[in-house]
């Protein structure tokens, strides 16, 4: 007769408690961990692909079919490369700099809710928003300390370059979501998921407010046009110049798990979630739960076909923008998108007040034509007398 | 001798977008360039001083590695220099002189794609590259098939060409050009109306047109500010005066209006090739080569030619004593040499990632700067 065939009373509360606060955490948590670093291993495969699509030529495709089996190449690579440290780095701080942006960027996939809850949310934070937003902002640190370790003049620069560029980026990212609060009314992730499927998703009354997001998510995570810090062709590889073997990769991992974490913020904040449905209609939480365990997990399917989908941006934004110089950057962030995102904070204040968010609704349905309209008209003859032709 | 604030930066000689082994020492405040100083000779192979030990043919093949990614131009302006000393200019075959045109306009193709190339992918556009480079390739093919090398082509013999056209060239290349203005469209397309394109280079190395003078600039940068200065037009050689072509000119003198005039000069050199197919098919085959002696040994005397290469003015001066089969002195006149003494007055003031821009708008090739 075993402890775990007949629990007496208390061993059971003791066991209920260790598996709503541990065991299943731990292991949603692994899960979810495990799905994630797939993605950022497969991310590496996709991108390179799809660059090669983008750019008439192949990409990977000698290992495995495609070139799939590049996702497990890459890392032993890595793993098996010599390990150069410059005899000159500051020892400490040149260890610490690839590992600290890592941290943040797994704990965060605890706060995720990749699928209904409380099966697909690992932790439910009634401040998750805060502790994301304080738990991804401190990623910079590993790269300054590791820009500066270097003691090389070329990393310095990316990492001064980084830490201008995501402290600044931090304020309209941070304002962005201010307008999504004031239409919430919660920093809890799962009730602005759920206060999304009764009502629009957050994409439509605040389309200034995801603009700005997705612009800012771009530049915290350093991506084209945004690549500033590690500028290969102006600081040779910025503040990874001095970086090999493994060091690098985990430079590279948490760039990717951050841009996995940003995907699934601006889908959680602005597209809705796992939901498929608005205004209460289509596979809302409540559709979902009504199927079981399937419908949870086609919950989580959706939710990461939205992620995909950003992810996706960011390959299509490399293969597309040329890159801006640090000044621009700084212009652009302070003196435009601030002030916007403080402009669409005002305004939907007004709205709220006057109690008319439904007509928030209307002005973003009409942005977003008037853009698909600017954006798919008839395109102009091409101004070809640039130039002026002497003779 | 420093300020507190002020860094002293090596940029280069190993450094991805120095498009070689150019070294830059920067003196730089923050990003901002207080001082740029070019400092080269690290591809120095003392070519000038090759061909006073070489008979004239054989120094043909060592034009090609100057320019290397323009070499026919390279060959040209040799051969022309010694046919000019030789007093043999018009003797040249109706036939090699088109030929040579339409070699020297084909380089210019693809030396200016592979400017745009890199010059995109140093901003921070990596498409473009790939794209131009596609196109690169099909050029690259036409000299492989014409005298099987892709990028040191020894391509011209004094007095002529090696060999005649293979059969389906005319062909090739023809078809190549039909479709190629709608290639340069499509890079356009990804850079002329990007405005992060516009932004990093609309103002940037601003030269004036007495400037542009007063440094020497020749090319497309010395265009790029207004001078309507193109040797195929003002100093024509081979058979030039007679085919249509505009030069086009830019107008403020910056990054952005010398990328224009260069996109601009694809287009025409694709115009200059359609009219010389025609002239080409009407001239006999095989009809190559000057009668010239087999041994050259040029009269005693001095000259000085230049051509338009890709990059400005290439200009060769040789000194021939009459007795030997050897140039007495040999100069060369590369147009990035001197294009690249206007780098520090053109990134004062400017920040670190403009400079990179900024060599990429001279469009330098190392092993001429150096020779």
């Amino acid at each position: 007769m075993s402890y775990w065939s007949y629990p007496s009373q208390g061993g059971r509360r003791v066991n209920k408690a260790l598996m709503t606060y541990l065991i299943w955490p731990v292991v949603k948590f692994s899960i979810a961990f495990i799905i994630v670093q797939v993605i950022v291993a497969a991310m590496n495969w996709v991108e390179r692909r799809l660059l090669g699509l983008f750019q008439a030529r192949l990409g990977p495709n000698r290992v495995g079919y495609k070139g799939l089996l590049q996702i497990i190449a890459d890392p032993i690579k890595f793993l098996l490369k010599e390990d150069i440290v410059p005899s000159s780095s500051e020892k400490v701080a040149y260890f610490l700099g690839p590992v600290l942006p890592l941290i943040p960027a797994f704990i965060v996939f605890c706060l995720i809710p990749y699928g209904p809850p409380p099966t697909f949310t690992v932790t439910r934070v009634n401040v998750g928003l805060l502790l994301i937003l304080a738990l991804t902002s401190t990623a910079v640190y590993g790269i300054i300390l590791g820009g500066w370790a270097s003691n090389n003049k070329y990393s310095l620069m990316g990492g001064l370059r980084s830490a201008a560029q995501m402290v600044s980026y931090e304020v309209p990212f941070g304002l962005s979501i201010v307008g999504v609060l004031m239409i919430t009314g919660s920093l809890d992730l799962v009730t602005i998921v759920r206060y999304q499927e009764v009502n629009a998703w957050n994409f439509i009354p605040q389309i200034v407010a995801c603009f700005i997001f997705l612009v800012s998510m771009n530049a915290e995570n350093n991506r084209t046009p945004f690549d500033l810090p590690e500028a290969e062709s102006e600081l040779v590889a910025g503040y990874h110049t001095e970086y090999s073997a493994m060091k690098f990769a985990f430079f590279m991992l948490g760039e990717y798990s951050m841009m996995i974490v940003n995907s699934c913020l601006i889908v959680t904040l602005f597209f809705g979630g796992w939901t498929l449905g608005m205004f209460g209609v289509g596979l809302t939480t409540d559709v979902l739960r009504g199927m079981g365990m399937l419908g949870g997990l086609l919950g989580a399917a959706i939710f990461f076909v939205k992620v995909m989908m950003f992810l996706l941006m960011y390959v299509w934004f490399r293969a597309t923008f040329p890159r801006f110089r640090f000044d621009q950057l700084m212009d652009l962030g302070w003196k435009f998108m601030i002030p916007l995102a403080l402009a669409n904070i005002f305004v939907t204040g007004i709205f709220i007040l006057a109690g008319q968010e439904r007509l928030m609704y209307w002005i973003g349905i009409g942005t977003i034509a008037l853009t698909a309209f600017y954006l798919f008209k008839p395109k102009r003859p091409a101004a070809k007398q640039k130039v002026a032709h002497a003779s | 001798m420093f300020d507190v604030h002020e860094m002293e930066v090596n940029f280069g000689p190993q450094h991805p977008s120095t498009h070689g082994v150019l070294r830059v020492l920067l003196r730089i405040d923050g990003e901002r360039i207080i001082d740029a100083k070019p400092i080269i000779g690290y591809l120095h192979r003392g070519t000038e001083k090759l061909f006073e030990h070489m008979a004239y043919p054989q120094c043909i093949p060592h034009t090609d590695r100057m320019d290397y990614v323009a070499s026919a131009t390279n060959n040209l302006g040799f051969v022309e220099t010694v046919e000019k000393l030789m007093g043999i200019t018009a003797n040249i075959p109706r036939r090699a002189q088109l030929m040579r045109v339409m070699l020297s306009e084909l380089q210019r193709i693809s030396s200016h794609l592979l400017w745009l190339a890199t010059h995109a992918i140093d901003l921070g556009a990596m498409t473009p590259f790939f794209y131009t480079f596609r196109e690169r390739e099909q050029v690259l093919d036409f000299f492989e098939a014409y005298c099987g090398a892709r990028l040191t082509l020894n391509c011209m013999r004094i007095g002529g060409m090696p060999d005649d056209l293979p059969h389906g060239w005319l062909e090739d290349v023809e078809a190549f050009v039909d479709k190629f203005e709608a290639c340069v469209d499509e890079y356009e397309s990804l850079l002329t109306n990007n405005r992060i394109w516009k932004k990093r280079t609309i103002g940037i190395g601003v030269l004036s047109p007495e400037d542009a003078i007063d440094w020497g600039i020749t090319g497309p940068p010395l265009r790029g500010s207004g001078v309507e200065w193109d040797l195929r037009r003002a100093q024509p050689y081979e058979c030039y005066p007679e085919l249509q072509f505009e030069i086009p000119v830019g107008k403020n003198g910056d990054t952005y209006d010398r990328y224009l005039v260069r996109m601009e000069e694809m287009r025409q050199s694709t115009r200059i090739l359609k009219q010389c197919f025609p002239l080409v098919r009407a001239t006999p085959e095989g009809d190559i080569k000057a009668k010239i002696s087999k041994v050259i040994r040029p009269p005693e005397g001095e000259v000085y030619h230049s051509i338009e290469s890709p990059k400005g003015e290439l200009g060769y001066y040789i000194v021939s004593d009459g007795k030997t089969q050897n140039a007495y002195r040999c100069h060369v006149r590369p147009p990035s040499f001197v294009n690249l003494q206007a780098l520090p007055a053109m990134a004062r003031g400017h920040l670190v990632s403009d400079l990179v821009a900024l060599i990429g708008t001279i469009d330098i090739v190392l092993g001429e700067v150096d020779r």
